[in-house]
Protein backbone atom coordinates (compact mmCIF):
# COMPACT_ATOMS: atom_id res chain seq x y z
CA UNK A 1 0.00 0.00 0.00
CA UNK A 2 0.79 3.78 -0.53
CA UNK A 3 1.00 4.46 3.07
CA UNK A 4 4.46 5.18 4.74
CA UNK A 5 4.52 6.18 8.43
CA UNK A 6 6.09 9.59 8.78
CA UNK A 7 9.17 10.41 11.17
CA UNK A 8 6.95 12.73 13.34
CA UNK A 9 4.30 10.48 13.57
CA UNK A 10 5.46 9.81 17.60
CA UNK A 11 4.23 5.86 19.07
CA UNK A 12 3.28 4.86 22.35
CA UNK A 13 6.24 4.79 24.63
CA UNK A 14 8.50 7.06 23.64
CA UNK A 15 7.33 10.08 25.65
CA UNK A 16 6.76 10.18 29.42
CA UNK A 17 3.43 10.67 30.90
CA UNK A 18 3.80 13.85 32.00
CA UNK A 19 4.78 15.10 28.55
CA UNK A 20 1.95 13.51 26.78
CA UNK A 21 -0.37 14.58 29.94
CA UNK A 22 0.90 18.55 29.09
CA UNK A 23 0.35 17.99 25.68
CA UNK A 24 -2.72 16.14 25.66
CA UNK A 25 -4.21 19.64 27.97
CA UNK A 26 -2.82 22.25 25.33
CA UNK A 27 -4.26 19.82 22.75
CA UNK A 28 -7.89 19.77 24.09
CA UNK A 29 -7.57 23.59 24.82
CA UNK A 30 -7.16 24.67 21.47
CA UNK A 31 -9.75 22.37 19.70
CA UNK A 32 -12.63 23.06 21.95
CA UNK A 33 -11.74 26.60 20.87
CA UNK A 34 -11.81 24.93 17.69
CA UNK A 35 -15.02 23.53 17.70
CA UNK A 36 -16.95 25.95 19.58
CA UNK A 37 -15.78 28.31 16.73
CA UNK A 38 -17.23 25.65 14.02
CA UNK A 39 -19.98 25.08 15.51
CA UNK A 40 -21.60 28.25 14.41
CA UNK A 41 -21.66 27.49 10.95
CA UNK A 42 -23.86 26.13 8.52
CA UNK A 43 -24.41 22.51 8.83
CA UNK A 44 -23.19 22.04 4.97
CA UNK A 45 -19.60 22.74 6.45
CA UNK A 46 -19.90 19.28 8.49
CA UNK A 47 -20.05 16.92 5.60
CA UNK A 48 -17.13 19.28 3.91
CA UNK A 49 -15.02 19.08 6.64
CA UNK A 50 -15.41 15.17 6.63
CA UNK A 51 -14.43 14.96 2.55
CA UNK A 52 -11.54 17.24 3.31
CA UNK A 53 -10.09 14.91 6.30
CA UNK A 54 -10.82 11.82 3.78
CA UNK A 55 -9.00 14.26 1.29
CA UNK A 56 -5.69 14.96 3.24
CA UNK A 57 -5.32 11.47 4.03
CA UNK A 58 -5.23 10.63 -0.02
CA UNK A 59 -3.32 13.76 -0.53
CA UNK A 60 -0.81 11.77 1.52
CA UNK A 61 -0.22 9.11 -0.49
CA UNK A 62 0.53 11.10 -3.82
CA UNK A 63 4.75 11.24 -3.90
CA UNK A 64 7.03 12.19 -6.24
CA UNK A 65 10.60 10.67 -6.34
CA UNK A 66 13.39 12.90 -4.82
CA UNK A 67 16.47 10.99 -5.14
CA UNK A 68 17.99 7.30 -4.48
CA UNK A 69 14.48 5.94 -3.97
CA UNK A 70 13.11 8.46 -1.52
CA UNK A 71 10.19 10.31 -2.17
CA UNK A 72 8.66 13.21 -1.30
CA UNK A 73 4.88 13.30 0.05
CA UNK A 74 2.29 16.35 1.69
CA UNK A 75 1.44 16.33 4.82
CA UNK A 76 -0.83 18.63 4.75
CA UNK A 77 -1.70 20.93 7.73
CA UNK A 78 -0.75 24.41 5.83
CA UNK A 79 -2.50 23.58 3.26
CA UNK A 80 -6.24 22.34 4.99
CA UNK A 81 -5.77 25.90 6.93
CA UNK A 82 -5.55 28.26 3.73
CA UNK A 83 -8.52 26.41 2.13
CA UNK A 84 -10.56 25.74 4.34
CA UNK A 85 -9.59 28.56 7.44
CA UNK A 86 -7.70 27.85 10.55
CA UNK A 87 -9.80 26.63 12.97
CA UNK A 88 -12.06 24.17 10.30
CA UNK A 89 -8.01 22.93 9.20
CA UNK A 90 -7.03 22.36 13.01
CA UNK A 91 -10.58 19.94 13.27
CA UNK A 92 -9.46 18.67 9.75
CA UNK A 93 -6.09 17.39 10.57
CA UNK A 94 -7.21 16.45 14.15
CA UNK A 95 -9.43 13.83 12.65
CA UNK A 96 -6.74 12.69 9.85
CA UNK A 97 -4.03 12.45 12.64
CA UNK A 98 -7.21 10.37 14.88
CA UNK A 99 -7.59 7.85 12.37
CA UNK A 100 -3.80 7.45 11.35
CA UNK A 101 -3.30 6.27 15.40
CA UNK A 102 -6.24 4.64 16.25
CA UNK A 103 -6.67 2.75 12.64
CA UNK A 104 -3.73 2.33 11.30
CA UNK A 105 -1.46 2.46 14.74
CA UNK A 106 0.60 5.40 13.13
CA UNK A 107 1.44 7.39 16.10
CA UNK A 108 0.35 6.33 19.54
CA UNK A 109 -2.78 6.79 21.28
CA UNK A 110 -1.66 8.61 25.06
CA UNK A 111 0.94 10.13 22.88
CA UNK A 112 -1.91 11.49 20.29
CA UNK A 113 -1.99 14.92 21.76
CA UNK A 114 1.32 15.84 21.00
CA UNK A 115 0.83 13.82 17.80
CA UNK A 116 -2.02 16.29 16.93
CA UNK A 117 -0.34 19.81 18.29
CA UNK A 118 2.90 18.99 16.41
CA UNK A 119 0.69 18.20 13.09
CA UNK A 120 -1.85 19.51 13.27
CA UNK A 121 -2.47 22.41 15.30
CA UNK A 122 0.98 24.43 14.83
CA UNK A 123 0.86 23.70 11.13
CA UNK A 124 -2.33 24.96 11.21
CA UNK A 125 -1.39 28.14 12.98
CA UNK A 126 1.21 28.75 10.67
CA UNK A 127 -0.01 28.22 7.32
CA UNK A 128 -3.23 30.36 8.08
CA UNK A 129 -1.30 32.97 9.97
CA UNK A 130 1.44 33.97 7.33
CA UNK A 131 -0.85 32.96 4.31
CA UNK A 132 -3.71 36.25 5.95
CA UNK A 133 -0.57 38.19 5.42
CA UNK A 134 -1.52 39.12 2.25
CA UNK A 135 -4.17 41.80 1.45
CA UNK A 136 -7.47 40.08 0.45
CA UNK A 137 -7.85 42.09 -2.77
CA UNK A 138 -5.87 44.82 -4.90
CA UNK A 139 -5.73 46.50 -7.67
CA UNK A 140 -2.60 43.94 -9.54
CA UNK A 141 -4.41 40.34 -8.78
CA UNK A 142 -1.56 38.70 -10.12
CA UNK A 143 0.65 40.22 -8.02
CA UNK A 144 -1.42 39.67 -4.98
CA UNK A 145 -1.65 35.94 -6.30
CA UNK A 146 2.08 35.77 -6.30
CA UNK A 147 1.92 37.23 -2.38
CA UNK A 148 0.11 34.32 -1.46
CA UNK A 149 1.39 31.32 -2.83
CA UNK A 150 5.22 32.26 -1.69
CA UNK A 151 3.71 33.05 2.25
CA UNK A 152 2.20 29.99 1.13
CA UNK A 153 5.19 28.31 0.38
CA UNK A 154 7.43 30.18 3.33
CA UNK A 155 4.61 28.75 5.43
CA UNK A 156 4.51 24.98 4.27
CA UNK A 157 8.38 24.48 4.88
CA UNK A 158 8.25 26.48 8.47
CA UNK A 159 5.12 24.16 9.61
CA UNK A 160 6.85 20.99 8.74
CA UNK A 161 10.13 22.56 10.89
CA UNK A 162 7.84 23.92 13.78
CA UNK A 163 6.98 20.33 14.06
CA UNK A 164 9.99 18.75 13.79
CA UNK A 165 10.73 21.52 16.47
CA UNK A 166 8.29 20.27 18.95
CA UNK A 167 8.85 16.56 18.51
CA UNK A 168 12.04 17.14 19.46
CA UNK A 169 12.11 18.94 22.71
CA UNK A 170 9.04 16.42 23.46
CA UNK A 171 11.62 13.46 23.39
CA UNK A 172 14.29 15.83 24.85
CA UNK A 173 11.98 16.67 27.65
CA UNK A 174 10.58 12.79 28.14
CA UNK A 175 14.43 11.88 28.32
CA UNK A 176 14.08 9.54 25.40
CA UNK A 177 16.78 11.69 23.19
CA UNK A 178 20.03 13.56 23.56
CA UNK A 179 19.14 16.94 22.96
CA UNK A 180 22.42 17.53 20.78
CA UNK A 181 21.71 14.71 18.12
CA UNK A 182 18.12 14.40 18.05
CA UNK A 183 17.61 18.19 17.23
CA UNK A 184 19.51 18.52 14.37
CA UNK A 185 19.09 15.02 12.67
CA UNK A 186 15.15 15.96 12.92
CA UNK A 187 15.73 19.74 11.89
CA UNK A 188 18.30 18.23 9.25
CA UNK A 189 15.71 16.03 7.45
CA UNK A 190 12.84 18.10 7.99
CA UNK A 191 14.46 20.95 6.13
CA UNK A 192 14.75 18.27 3.10
CA UNK A 193 10.97 17.18 3.79
CA UNK A 194 9.98 20.37 3.98
CA UNK A 195 10.90 21.53 0.80
CA UNK A 196 8.85 18.96 -0.81
CA UNK A 197 5.57 20.05 1.34
CA UNK A 198 6.46 23.81 0.02
CA UNK A 199 6.54 22.23 -3.85
CA UNK A 200 3.67 20.78 -3.42
CA UNK A 201 1.15 23.41 -1.84
CA UNK A 202 2.52 26.26 -3.49
CA UNK A 203 1.60 24.60 -6.92
CA UNK A 204 -1.34 22.34 -5.84
CA UNK A 205 -2.47 26.10 -4.79
CA UNK A 206 -1.42 27.53 -7.95
CA UNK A 207 -3.29 25.24 -9.86
CA UNK A 208 -6.71 26.07 -7.68
CA UNK A 209 -5.76 29.79 -8.65
CA UNK A 210 -5.93 28.57 -12.58
CA UNK A 211 -9.00 26.41 -11.94
CA UNK A 212 -11.72 27.99 -9.23
CA UNK A 213 -9.87 31.07 -7.58
CA UNK A 214 -13.24 31.57 -6.10
CA UNK A 215 -12.60 28.73 -3.59
CA UNK A 216 -9.71 30.67 -2.36
CA UNK A 217 -10.90 34.20 -2.73
CA UNK A 218 -13.20 33.05 0.39
CA UNK A 219 -10.59 31.47 2.13
CA UNK A 220 -9.23 35.26 2.71
CA UNK A 221 -12.67 36.02 4.23
CA UNK A 222 -13.00 37.34 7.74
CA UNK A 223 -15.31 34.99 9.15
CA UNK A 224 -12.78 32.59 8.85
CA UNK A 225 -10.20 34.18 11.11
CA UNK A 226 -9.41 37.47 12.03
CA UNK A 227 -6.00 39.59 11.88
CA UNK A 228 -5.15 37.97 15.50
CA UNK A 229 -4.04 35.22 13.36
CA UNK A 230 -1.33 36.91 11.94
CA UNK A 231 0.33 37.31 15.46
CA UNK A 232 -0.20 34.04 15.96
CA UNK A 233 1.37 32.87 12.72
CA UNK A 234 4.19 35.26 12.80
CA UNK A 235 5.23 34.79 16.62
CA UNK A 236 5.61 31.13 16.18
CA UNK A 237 7.31 30.99 13.02
CA UNK A 238 9.76 33.55 14.73
CA UNK A 239 9.98 31.25 17.87
CA UNK A 240 11.31 28.40 15.36
CA UNK A 241 13.47 30.56 13.23
CA UNK A 242 14.98 31.49 16.28
CA UNK A 243 15.18 28.28 18.89
CA UNK A 244 16.15 25.89 15.83
CA UNK A 245 19.41 27.76 14.61
CA UNK A 246 20.19 28.53 18.53
CA UNK A 247 19.67 25.18 20.15
CA UNK A 248 21.14 22.87 17.25
CA UNK A 249 24.48 24.75 17.30
CA UNK A 250 24.20 25.23 21.31
CA UNK A 251 21.96 22.44 23.02
CA UNK A 252 24.09 22.46 26.14
CA UNK A 253 22.79 26.29 26.23
CA UNK A 254 19.31 24.94 25.97
CA UNK A 255 19.60 22.64 28.77
CA UNK A 256 20.64 25.35 30.90
CA UNK A 257 17.89 27.50 30.47
CA UNK A 258 16.04 24.34 31.08
CA UNK A 259 17.44 23.79 34.09
CA UNK A 260 17.15 27.71 35.19
CA UNK A 261 13.82 27.73 34.60
CA UNK A 262 13.63 24.35 37.01
CA UNK A 263 12.02 22.63 34.08
CA UNK A 264 15.14 20.18 34.66
CA UNK A 265 16.27 18.98 37.87
CA UNK A 266 20.08 17.80 38.11
CA UNK A 267 21.28 14.80 36.65
CA UNK A 268 19.80 11.99 35.20
CA UNK A 269 16.30 13.09 37.51
CA UNK A 270 12.79 13.59 35.41
CA UNK A 271 12.48 17.10 33.81
CA UNK A 272 9.33 18.31 35.68
CA UNK A 273 9.35 19.27 39.33
CA UNK A 274 5.57 18.86 39.84
CA UNK A 275 5.77 15.49 40.60
CA UNK A 276 9.09 14.07 40.49
CA UNK A 277 10.08 11.02 39.40
CA UNK A 278 6.00 10.17 39.25
CA UNK A 279 6.03 10.07 43.32
CA UNK A 280 4.53 12.37 45.69
CA UNK A 281 7.38 14.01 48.07
CA UNK A 282 5.67 13.40 50.89
CA UNK A 283 4.73 9.81 50.54
CA UNK A 284 8.04 9.03 49.57
CA UNK A 285 9.82 6.45 47.15
CA UNK A 286 7.08 3.88 47.37
CA UNK A 287 5.33 1.93 44.47
CA UNK A 288 1.83 3.36 46.10
CA UNK A 289 3.27 7.01 45.74
CA UNK A 290 3.95 6.45 41.93
CA UNK A 291 0.45 5.42 41.36
CA UNK A 292 -1.05 8.18 43.45
CA UNK A 293 1.39 10.27 41.60
CA UNK A 294 0.00 8.86 37.92
CA UNK A 295 -3.86 9.18 39.48
CA UNK A 296 -3.34 12.62 40.42
CA UNK A 297 -1.96 13.38 36.86
CA UNK A 298 -4.89 11.98 35.18
CA UNK A 299 -7.44 13.85 37.44
CA UNK A 300 -5.72 16.93 37.08
CA UNK A 301 -6.13 16.58 33.03
CA UNK A 302 -10.02 15.39 33.87
CA UNK A 303 -10.41 18.76 35.61
CA UNK A 304 -8.77 21.31 33.04
CA UNK A 305 -11.26 19.32 30.52
CA UNK A 306 -14.29 19.54 32.58
CA UNK A 307 -13.48 22.97 33.42
CA UNK A 308 -13.34 23.98 29.44
CA UNK A 309 -16.50 22.26 28.51
CA UNK A 310 -18.35 23.72 31.72
CA UNK A 311 -17.20 27.33 30.39
CA UNK A 312 -17.89 26.52 26.51
CA UNK A 313 -21.47 25.18 27.45
CA UNK A 314 -22.29 28.70 29.75
CA UNK A 315 -20.93 30.64 26.48
CA UNK A 316 -23.10 28.53 23.85
CA UNK A 317 -25.56 29.64 26.28
CA UNK A 318 -25.02 33.26 26.49
CA UNK A 319 -24.63 32.98 22.51
CA UNK A 320 -28.42 32.24 22.32
CA UNK B 1 -21.01 -4.61 6.16
CA UNK B 2 -21.35 -4.33 2.62
CA UNK B 3 -18.46 -1.84 1.92
CA UNK B 4 -15.70 -3.13 3.58
CA UNK B 5 -13.01 -0.34 4.59
CA UNK B 6 -9.23 -1.86 2.92
CA UNK B 7 -7.51 0.05 6.11
CA UNK B 8 -9.80 -1.27 8.26
CA UNK B 9 -7.92 -4.73 10.14
CA UNK B 10 -11.33 -5.24 11.64
CA UNK B 11 -11.36 -9.60 12.02
CA UNK B 12 -14.67 -10.87 11.76
CA UNK B 13 -15.18 -13.16 14.84
CA UNK B 14 -17.79 -14.02 17.83
CA UNK B 15 -15.60 -13.88 20.89
CA UNK B 16 -15.69 -12.80 24.20
CA UNK B 17 -13.66 -9.99 23.24
CA UNK B 18 -15.66 -8.85 20.14
CA UNK B 19 -18.68 -8.56 22.22
CA UNK B 20 -17.63 -6.74 24.57
CA UNK B 21 -18.80 -3.04 25.08
CA UNK B 22 -16.66 -1.11 22.80
CA UNK B 23 -16.39 1.39 25.29
CA UNK B 24 -15.06 -0.76 27.89
CA UNK B 25 -12.12 -1.92 25.26
CA UNK B 26 -11.56 1.70 24.55
CA UNK B 27 -10.79 2.44 27.97
CA UNK B 28 -8.76 -0.34 28.87
CA UNK B 29 -6.34 -0.10 25.70
CA UNK B 30 -5.64 3.66 26.75
CA UNK B 31 -5.40 2.19 30.35
CA UNK B 32 -3.01 -0.73 29.49
CA UNK B 33 -0.63 2.02 27.35
CA UNK B 34 -0.99 4.38 30.45
CA UNK B 35 0.22 2.01 33.15
CA UNK B 36 3.27 0.90 30.40
CA UNK B 37 4.55 4.66 30.47
CA UNK B 38 4.28 4.48 34.48
CA UNK B 39 6.52 1.13 34.87
CA UNK B 40 9.68 1.82 35.94
CA UNK B 41 12.74 1.09 33.21
CA UNK B 42 13.92 -2.77 33.32
CA UNK B 43 10.82 -4.36 34.60
CA UNK B 44 11.13 -7.41 32.66
CA UNK B 45 9.04 -8.97 34.48
CA UNK B 46 6.36 -6.73 34.51
CA UNK B 47 6.64 -6.48 31.03
CA UNK B 48 7.04 -10.49 30.18
CA UNK B 49 3.57 -10.45 32.25
CA UNK B 50 1.87 -7.82 30.20
CA UNK B 51 2.56 -9.62 26.74
CA UNK B 52 1.37 -12.40 28.38
CA UNK B 53 -1.74 -10.53 28.78
CA UNK B 54 -1.77 -9.74 25.37
CA UNK B 55 -1.32 -13.13 24.52
CA UNK B 56 -4.13 -14.79 26.43
CA UNK B 57 -6.65 -11.99 24.64
CA UNK B 58 -5.72 -12.74 21.24
CA UNK B 59 -6.60 -16.41 21.88
CA UNK B 60 -9.86 -15.44 24.01
CA UNK B 61 -10.57 -13.23 20.86
CA UNK B 62 -10.00 -16.23 18.52
CA UNK B 63 -6.65 -14.45 16.74
CA UNK B 64 -3.40 -16.31 16.02
CA UNK B 65 -1.07 -16.01 18.86
CA UNK B 66 1.41 -14.18 17.09
CA UNK B 67 -0.86 -11.59 15.21
CA UNK B 68 -0.37 -8.43 17.22
CA UNK B 69 3.46 -10.10 17.28
CA UNK B 70 3.33 -9.81 13.42
CA UNK B 71 1.65 -6.02 13.24
CA UNK B 72 3.86 -4.09 15.51
CA UNK B 73 6.63 -3.80 12.77
CA UNK B 74 5.26 -0.60 12.29
CA UNK B 75 6.77 1.11 15.17
CA UNK B 76 10.50 -0.05 14.32
CA UNK B 77 11.51 3.24 11.79
CA UNK B 78 10.63 5.37 14.94
CA UNK B 79 13.11 3.31 17.50
CA UNK B 80 15.73 5.52 15.10
CA UNK B 81 14.68 8.33 17.28
CA UNK B 82 15.12 6.72 20.54
CA UNK B 83 18.48 5.67 19.06
CA UNK B 84 19.95 8.88 21.19
CA UNK B 85 18.96 7.50 24.54
CA UNK B 86 21.65 5.36 25.03
CA UNK B 87 24.02 8.05 25.09
CA UNK B 88 22.10 10.87 27.67
CA UNK B 89 22.51 8.59 30.89
CA UNK B 90 25.49 8.66 33.29
CA UNK B 91 26.00 5.38 34.54
CA UNK B 92 28.79 2.39 33.54
CA UNK B 93 30.52 2.84 30.24
CA UNK B 94 30.19 0.12 28.06
CA UNK B 95 31.94 1.15 24.78
CA UNK B 96 32.90 4.37 23.41
CA UNK B 97 33.18 6.34 19.67
CA UNK B 98 33.72 9.20 18.73
CA UNK B 99 31.62 10.63 15.62
CA UNK B 100 33.17 13.62 14.67
CA UNK B 101 33.01 16.28 17.41
CA UNK B 102 30.40 14.24 18.46
CA UNK B 103 31.46 11.72 21.79
CA UNK B 104 28.99 8.51 22.31
CA UNK B 105 29.18 6.66 25.85
CA UNK B 106 26.98 4.14 25.54
CA UNK B 107 26.37 3.12 29.26
CA UNK B 108 24.50 0.32 30.95
CA UNK B 109 21.74 3.20 32.16
CA UNK B 110 21.46 4.25 28.50
CA UNK B 111 20.97 0.97 27.22
CA UNK B 112 18.59 -0.17 30.04
CA UNK B 113 16.60 3.03 28.96
CA UNK B 114 16.19 2.60 25.29
CA UNK B 115 15.01 -1.23 25.78
CA UNK B 116 12.63 -0.38 28.17
CA UNK B 117 11.24 2.50 25.79
CA UNK B 118 11.26 -0.09 22.51
CA UNK B 119 9.59 -2.44 24.74
CA UNK B 120 6.95 -0.35 26.59
CA UNK B 121 6.36 1.20 22.81
CA UNK B 122 6.05 -2.42 21.92
CA UNK B 123 3.81 -3.83 24.13
CA UNK B 124 1.39 -0.14 23.81
CA UNK B 125 0.66 -0.51 19.54
CA UNK B 126 0.29 -4.53 20.22
CA UNK B 127 -2.94 -3.50 22.68
CA UNK B 128 -4.20 -1.01 20.09
CA UNK B 129 -3.61 -3.02 17.45
CA UNK B 130 -5.99 -6.31 19.37
CA UNK B 131 -8.30 -2.82 19.62
CA UNK B 132 -9.38 -2.42 16.21
CA UNK B 133 -8.95 -6.12 15.29
CA UNK B 134 -11.81 -7.01 17.82
CA UNK B 135 -13.98 -4.05 17.55
CA UNK B 136 -15.47 -2.48 14.11
CA UNK B 137 -14.57 1.46 13.62
CA UNK B 138 -18.42 2.53 13.10
CA UNK B 139 -18.24 1.59 16.92
CA UNK B 140 -15.29 2.44 17.91
CA UNK B 141 -16.34 6.14 16.99
CA UNK B 142 -19.68 5.17 18.87
CA UNK B 143 -17.53 4.48 21.81
CA UNK B 144 -15.62 7.93 21.45
CA UNK B 145 -19.00 9.79 21.52
CA UNK B 146 -20.02 8.33 24.51
CA UNK B 147 -16.83 9.17 25.92
CA UNK B 148 -17.30 13.15 25.28
CA UNK B 149 -15.68 13.32 22.33
CA UNK B 150 -17.24 17.18 20.47
CA UNK B 151 -20.02 15.50 18.07
CA UNK B 152 -18.70 17.68 15.54
CA UNK B 153 -15.41 15.82 15.84
CA UNK B 154 -17.00 12.34 15.90
CA UNK B 155 -19.10 13.55 12.98
CA UNK B 156 -15.94 14.32 10.91
CA UNK B 157 -14.01 11.13 12.07
CA UNK B 158 -17.27 9.28 10.79
CA UNK B 159 -16.81 10.86 7.32
CA UNK B 160 -13.01 10.25 7.38
CA UNK B 161 -13.90 6.67 7.52
CA UNK B 162 -16.70 6.67 5.25
CA UNK B 163 -14.85 8.72 2.00
CA UNK B 164 -11.45 7.44 2.55
CA UNK B 165 -11.28 4.50 0.84
CA UNK B 166 -13.05 6.67 -2.31
CA UNK B 167 -10.86 9.34 -2.40
CA UNK B 168 -7.67 6.76 -1.88
CA UNK B 169 -9.18 5.02 -5.30
CA UNK B 170 -8.93 8.75 -6.30
CA UNK B 171 -5.75 9.53 -5.73
CA UNK B 172 -4.11 5.78 -7.07
CA UNK B 173 -6.08 6.68 -10.51
CA UNK B 174 -3.97 9.76 -10.56
CA UNK B 175 -0.98 7.90 -9.53
CA UNK B 176 -1.31 5.33 -12.25
CA UNK B 177 -2.63 8.21 -14.94
CA UNK B 178 0.82 9.71 -14.21
CA UNK B 179 2.56 6.29 -14.40
CA UNK B 180 0.80 5.20 -17.75
CA UNK B 181 1.56 8.61 -18.80
CA UNK B 182 5.69 8.08 -18.03
CA UNK B 183 6.63 5.69 -20.02
CA UNK B 184 10.80 4.77 -19.27
CA UNK B 185 13.56 3.49 -21.56
CA UNK B 186 15.95 1.30 -19.91
CA UNK B 187 19.34 3.14 -18.19
CA UNK B 188 17.70 6.21 -18.99
CA UNK B 189 16.49 8.64 -16.31
CA UNK B 190 13.12 10.18 -17.33
CA UNK B 191 11.01 12.58 -15.56
CA UNK B 192 12.11 15.88 -16.23
CA UNK B 193 13.91 17.92 -12.98
CA UNK B 194 13.48 17.98 -8.85
CA UNK B 195 11.09 21.01 -9.10
CA UNK B 196 9.36 19.55 -12.69
CA UNK B 197 8.52 16.57 -10.61
CA UNK B 198 7.41 18.38 -7.44
CA UNK B 199 4.79 20.47 -9.86
CA UNK B 200 3.05 17.53 -11.36
CA UNK B 201 2.76 15.97 -7.98
CA UNK B 202 1.44 19.15 -7.00
CA UNK B 203 -1.03 19.49 -9.18
CA UNK B 204 -2.65 16.12 -8.38
CA UNK B 205 -2.88 17.32 -5.23
CA UNK B 206 -4.97 20.10 -6.13
CA UNK B 207 -6.67 18.05 -9.36
CA UNK B 208 -7.49 15.76 -6.16
CA UNK B 209 -9.16 18.62 -3.74
CA UNK B 210 -11.36 19.73 -6.66
CA UNK B 211 -12.73 16.26 -7.04
CA UNK B 212 -13.36 16.12 -3.50
CA UNK B 213 -14.47 19.32 -3.20
CA UNK B 214 -17.07 18.45 -5.54
CA UNK B 215 -17.95 15.36 -4.38
CA UNK B 216 -18.74 16.68 -0.84
CA UNK B 217 -21.22 19.14 -2.57
CA UNK B 218 -23.50 15.92 -4.34
CA UNK B 219 -22.41 14.18 -0.84
CA UNK B 220 -24.43 17.00 0.85
CA UNK B 221 -27.63 16.84 -1.12
CA UNK B 222 -27.79 13.10 -1.40
CA UNK B 223 -27.88 13.21 2.69
CA UNK B 224 -30.40 15.97 2.73
CA UNK B 225 -32.47 14.06 0.43
CA UNK B 226 -32.33 11.59 3.05
CA UNK B 227 -33.15 13.45 5.90
CA UNK B 228 -29.58 14.16 6.98
CA UNK B 229 -30.11 16.81 10.03
CA UNK B 230 -26.60 17.49 11.25
CA UNK B 231 -25.65 14.05 13.17
CA UNK B 232 -25.23 10.31 12.23
CA UNK B 233 -27.01 7.37 13.78
CA UNK B 234 -26.29 4.48 15.19
CA UNK B 235 -29.00 1.81 16.10
CA UNK B 236 -26.33 -0.15 18.29
CA UNK B 237 -27.00 1.01 21.81
CA UNK B 238 -23.79 0.43 23.00
CA UNK B 239 -24.95 -0.22 26.63
CA UNK B 240 -22.65 -1.24 29.16
CA UNK B 241 -23.63 -4.06 30.98
CA UNK B 242 -22.74 -5.50 34.83
CA UNK B 243 -20.08 -7.66 33.17
CA UNK B 244 -18.38 -5.18 31.47
CA UNK B 245 -18.10 -3.19 34.88
CA UNK B 246 -16.47 -6.19 36.58
CA UNK B 247 -14.20 -6.68 33.88
CA UNK B 248 -13.59 -3.33 34.47
CA UNK B 249 -12.47 -3.58 38.10
CA UNK B 250 -10.39 -6.69 37.23
CA UNK B 251 -8.20 -5.32 34.79
CA UNK B 252 -7.65 -1.98 37.08
CA UNK B 253 -6.95 -4.25 40.10
CA UNK B 254 -4.24 -5.82 38.24
CA UNK B 255 -2.95 -3.16 36.34
CA UNK B 256 -2.41 -1.51 39.83
CA UNK B 257 -1.24 -4.65 41.04
CA UNK B 258 1.70 -4.92 38.39
CA UNK B 259 3.04 -1.13 39.34
CA UNK B 260 3.36 -2.60 42.89
CA UNK B 261 5.09 -5.27 41.91
CA UNK B 262 7.55 -3.66 39.07
CA UNK B 263 8.94 -1.58 42.26
CA UNK B 264 9.31 -4.40 44.96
Amino acid sequence: MHFSPAPLHIPDGFLSIIVSVISWAITIAILSVAVKHTENLDEKQVPLMGVMAAFIFAAQMINFPVAGGTSGHLLGGAFAAIILGPWAGMLVMTAVIGVQGLLLQDGGLLVMGANILNMGLVTSAIGFGLYRLAPSSTENPQQNRNLKLGLAGIAAWLSVMAGALLTSLQLWLSDTARLDIVLPAMLGIHALIGIGETLITVSALAFIFRTRPDLLDQAQGQERGGRAWIFVGVAISLFVLILSPLASSNPDGLERVASDLGFLAQGIDSPYSILPDYTLPFLGDSAFSTVAAGVIGAFVVGAIIFIISKMKRVNIRADK
Amino acid sequence: MAHQNIFDQYKAENSVIHRLSPIVKVVLAVLFIFSNALLPDGAWLSFALKWGAILMLSLLAKLEWHYTLKRSVIVLPFALAGISALFSLPGKTLAIWQLGSLELILTDAGLLRFESILLRSWLSVQVAILLVSTTTFPDLIHALEHLRLPKMLVTVIAFLYRYMTVLSDEALRLLRARQSRSALLPEQRGGGNLLWRARTAGNMVGQLFLRSYERSDRIYYAMLSRGYSGHLRTLNPHNINIRDWLLLMLSFLLITFLQFFARL
